[in-house]
């Protein structure tokens, strides 16, 4: 081949190569010019602030918002000390025996399984086996076994439990080991170098990791379908409590009670709205919300990421 | 060893090392004597690195590895199941060949030791870091900032840091795994008086690929080559008059 020719064919393999890679990018604009557009006449401080009204055709979406941060929330409470355990077991302890490559396999299926599977494991093992298993054990009627919050974070922590393994598992794999040698050298326990030397060190990257979990597990629809999202609900999950001895009432969240969720309002909103082209401005309003939200998060995640680094190479 | 009459502090026999099915150490019998400076010397990949990290086992934290023969710490066998590698590690310290100093301040390191051992005094700590420090060398260079980040200082200072966070758990014995390769020559002589002022209360084990090192601080000298052990005996015979040819190759750089 002539020196021109392969020239010309190196110039065509970079510019397919390089339109693929942009187009990708071409499409992420394109989804959030469009959302922002449709949706942008909605987009008001009521929109964010205030309740649906009208039969859901007017109003806001505060509700959802609230019921998204608090799943999520809740789910990363869950999913978090689970994945960073499991990471530690996997990299500190087991190594690279058997059964470390067995979990190693079961969380990558575990990431593989398509979300509307753990919506119907949630409603199954959750719902039905936890829930109505503890309410039969207390005897006092339906209580547990029904839809909830908690019930729907558990779902989720489930769902983004390989994220977190993952990403924890590589912040701790990340820790040079040349401190853990001179951890054990020093007479240290493994727990002892897990907890003084490792997980200081491995902080950002377990934090990030936590944050890219939120950020994917708030824009799930399927895992919350059967679990504890609500349609519509008419107060938000607060329960107020009362203090012992002081007899003061505060609110807190329910984790008992259902919940409106943002990619759940969209969904509902486009499929069950007895007027779907009336709420098409909330759908996609909604929508943007969701999407802000999720890439607020990712961008924290870097942000935390970069600062907690330049601490930790300054410490 | 001539004046071998003191019972040994570390006693090695007829030890076998593999990592996997490759076989790093072959039937290694020598003594080391208390108080005295032991070099370990020969040829990278010779053993002897796996040697001495087998003295603290710290070699099985790498994971697959079988070892065979006698390891005994003061007559005690160090490599039975029963043994307590924990308190072991604290009898048997170690510095590193890159300086490893945590993240952390200078005092957090030197203090990590004892606090692993579960001493939590202020005072305490403040004691022990004052007296480790001091006998690493380190002390009047560090004492007006203990609380400034390990990371800030110069490589030397780093490994003097590495020796005092040993020091500070009160060992019997230092093993050092070619201290002074990641260091200029002058950071390596102020190792090597540290060094000297240990040996008259702590029992020293030292691995060099660097031979002059090795005829500076040490008092009997051990020459590794392939796993085996070739000559085992007082430094300064080592280096003038070594019974074994291939010794005296090594040492006058004809190989390795």
């Amino acid at each position: 081949m002539s020196a021109a020719a392969r020239h010309r064919k190196e110039w065509w393999a970079t510019f397919v190569m390089r339109a693929i890679a942009l187009s990708t990018m071409a499409i992420v604009v394109m989804i959030l010019g469009d959302i922002f557009l449709k949706g942008e006449k909605v987009l008001t401080w009521g929109f964010l602030t205030l309740a649906p009204v009208e039969g859901m055709t007017q109003g806001g979406i505060f509700p959802a918002i609230f019921g998204t941060l608090c799943v999520t929330l809740l789910m990363i409470m869950m999913a978090l000390p689970l994945g960073v355990f499991a990471a530690i077991y996997m990299v500190e302890y087991a190594g690279r025996g058997r059964l470390a490559r067995i979990i190693r396999a079961a969380v990558n299926n575990l990431a593989g399984v398509p979300s509307i599977v753990f919506g119907l494991f949630g409603l199954g093992f959750f719902v039905l086996f936890v829930g109505r298993g503890l309410d039969r054990i207390k005897g006092e009627g339906l209580l547990f076994g029904q839809p909830a919050m908690l019930w729907a974070s558990a779902t989720l922590a489930v769902l983004v439990l390989p994220v977190v393994i993952v990403s924890a598992g590589e912040a701790l794999i990340a820790v040079p080991r040349s401190y853990r040698e001179a951890a054990f050298a020093l007479g240290a326990t493994r727990w002892q170098v897990v907890r003084r030397v490792v997980l200081p060190q491995a902080w950002s990257g377990i934090l990030t990791g936590a944050i890219l979990s939120v950020s994917r597990g708030a824009g799930e629809t399927a895992p919350i379908l059967f679990t504890g999202a609500a349609f519509y609900l008419p107060r938000l999950p607060i329960a107020h409590m009362t203090i012992p001895l002081l007899g003061l009432q505060i609110p807190m969240v329910n984790p008992l009670d259902q919940f409106m969720e943002l990619s759940y309002h969209v969904f509902v909103m486009a499929t069950q709205s007895h007027d779907t082209t009336l709420t098409r401005p909330i759908q996609y309003g909604t929508a943007f919300v969701l999407v802000s939200l999720t890439f607020i998060l990712n961008i924290s995640a870097i942000l935390l990421r970069r600062k907690l680094s330049r601490n930790e190479r300054r410490a | 060893m001539s004046e071998a009459v003191a019972p040994p502090k570390v006693s090695i026999r007829d030890l076998n090392f593999f990592y996997g099915a490759t076989q790093a150490l072959r039937g290694i019998s020598l003594d080391v004597q208390e108080h005295k400076v032991t070099a370990v010397i020969g040829p990278s990949g010779c053993g002897k690195s796996t040697l001495i990290k087998t003295i603290n086992r710290i070699a099985e934290i790498a994971g697959n590895v079988r070892i065979e023969g006698e390891v005994r710490l003061d007559g005690q066998s160090v490599l039975d199941k029963s043994v307590d590698v924990v308190d072991l590690r604290r009898r048997v310290g170690m510095v590193f060949q890159k300086p490893n100093p945590f993240p952390k301040s200078i005092y957090d390191n030197v203090t990590f030791g004892p606090r692993l051992h579960g001493v939590n005094k202020r005072s305490v700590l403040d004691e022990i870091a004052e007296r480790a420090l001091g006998q690493a060398a380190l002390w009047k260079e560090v004492k007006d900032r203990l609380h400034q980040s390990a990371m800030e200082l110069s490589g030397g200072q780093q490994q003097r840091l590495c020796i005092a966070r040993v020091l500070a758990v009160d060992p019997e014995v230092i093993l050092m795994d070619e201290p002074c390769s990641a260091l200029d020559p002058s950071a390596t002589a102020r190792i090597e008086e540290t060094i000297e002022d240990l040996s008259s209360d702590y029992t020293i084990v030292i691995v060099t690929h660097n031979m002059q090192q090795a005829a500076r601080v040490s008092d009997s000298t051990a020459f590794l080559l392939e796993g085996k052990l070739v000559e085992f005996d007082e430094t300064e015979k080592i280096f003038t008059n070594p019974s074994v040819p291939t010794t005296e190759e090594y040492i006058t750089g004809r190989f390795g």
